[in-house]
């Protein structure tokens, strides 16, 4: 009896260490992660526009239908990133997440406080590589780091009403990213 | 003998509990450091780099682009303010005030975040377009029926998701002193 208890607790504490682990595993095992949904529509280093969400599709859940939205599918091994968005008249961020879907850096127009939103992205090795002067010169172009090689810039523009969607589209159509290759 | 049966026993459970909690906890949604207000709960947390991991494994299970905290936070609802879950049927009103942020949109999904057909076409509203009453408050109805005003179709499916999203907000950034910000009111008005 006592050995049958034992083999039953046993069970439960190595049921919790699997629980545990398989949720941790979840992010690089899932195959339908927003990153994979993407990589079929969107080419690597290059901006373009996400298809709206209706009710018929919708690339990704939970996506806001006010917002025109484009995206770049990083990938920093062949050198940094340079993002220009010029900013649509109502609202626009741009947010970057992970390989793995965590949104680690997200800005608005007015935070950028300007007509466009320029940024670096670059992996923590490429950033230390930058020289100490020009990265002061530079200090207006905000540098970020992506904590993954790869992963995924978000462009949203919102059109407050359905009639502006047109023109967040077109705002989003003149963002651009590309890759700058390593000197 | 025994002891093989004894640990065949054991890895057994171990499987059926481990595997049995991941799927109940990604289906359910767990997640902590969630912000509610009323009928509307917010995960600010999900948004940064300190992210829970089972908002993470749920998030990349269900394919999602969680809004960045720089961006803004986007508040769940499931329920009216009593609790009863929303059903496509009913009808409920939204009325209220909503906390400080540039620009706002309420949209209504289906579980899996997919928007709902209707005859008009209309997924949500944006600050920017809703009906206001002259002291700046408003009613959002939620029904399958068209009706006067703010209509928000259901499209009668049975069970759907409101997701408040407030853009450019202080919300969520100061997650502790929450209790400056008045969400919408959900009533429910009755069924067809």
């Amino acid at each position: 009896m006592i050995r049958w208890l034992l083999w039953i607790l046993g069970g439960i504490l190595l049921g919790g260490v699997v629980h545990l682990a398989t949720v941790l595993a979840m992010p690089q095992a899932a195959t339908q992660d927003a990153y994979s949904r993407l990589a079929p529509i969107a080419p690597v280093n290059t901006m373009v526009a996400m298809p709206a969400p209706t009710a018929k599709t919708s690339v990704i859940p939970f996506m806001d239908p006010a917002f025109a939205a484009a995206v770049c599918r990083y990938d920093l091994s062949t050198g940094s990133i340079k993002l220009n968005a010029p900013v649509s008249e109502a609202y626009t961020s741009v947010t970057f997440y992970t390989r793995n879907s965590i949104a680690y850096y997200a800005i608005n127009d007015r935070a950028a406080g300007k007509r466009a939103i320029e940024l670096d992205l670059m992996t923590p090795e490429q950033h230390a590589q930058v020289p100490e002067e020009e990265d002061v010169t530079a200090a207006d172009r905000l540098i970020i780091d992506s904590p993954t090689t790869t992963g995924l810039i978000v462009l949203r523009a919102l059109a407050p009403e359905p009639g502006l969607m047109p023109m967040a589209r077109q705002a989003l159509a003149a963002a651009q990213c590309h890759s700058e290759p390593v000197q | 003998m025994r002891l093989l049966f004894g640990s065949f026993f054991t890895f057994l459970l171990a499987a059926m509990i481990g595997l049995g909690a991941t799927w109940f906890t990604l289906t359910r949604g767990v997640a902590f450091g969630s912000l509610t207000i009323g009928a509307w709960t917010a995960w600010p947390k999900s948004g940064t780099q300190d992210i829970d991991p089972y908002a993470h494994a749920s998030i990349a299970r269900d394919g999602e682009l969680p809004i960045g905290i720089g961006d803004g936070v986007a508040f769940y609802a499931h329920a009216d303010d009593t609790g009863q879950e929303f059903d496509g049927r009913c009808t409920f009103a939204l009325s209220g005030m909503t906390p400080p942020a540039r620009y706002w949109t309420v949209t209504l999904y289906n579980l899996e975040g997919g928007l709902v057909a209707n005859a008009i076409d209309r997924h949500g509203f944006t600050s920017g377009e809703i009906l206001r009453n002259v002291d700046g408050r408003f009613t959002i109805t939620v029904a399958p029926q068209a009706r006067p005003g703010n209509w928000l179709p259901t499209g009668g499916i049975e069970h759907f998701v409101l997701v408040w999203r407030l853009y450019d907000t202080p919300i969520g950034v100061a997650a502790t002193t929450m209790k400056e910000g008045p969400m919408p009111a959900i009533e429910r008005k009755g069924c067809s």
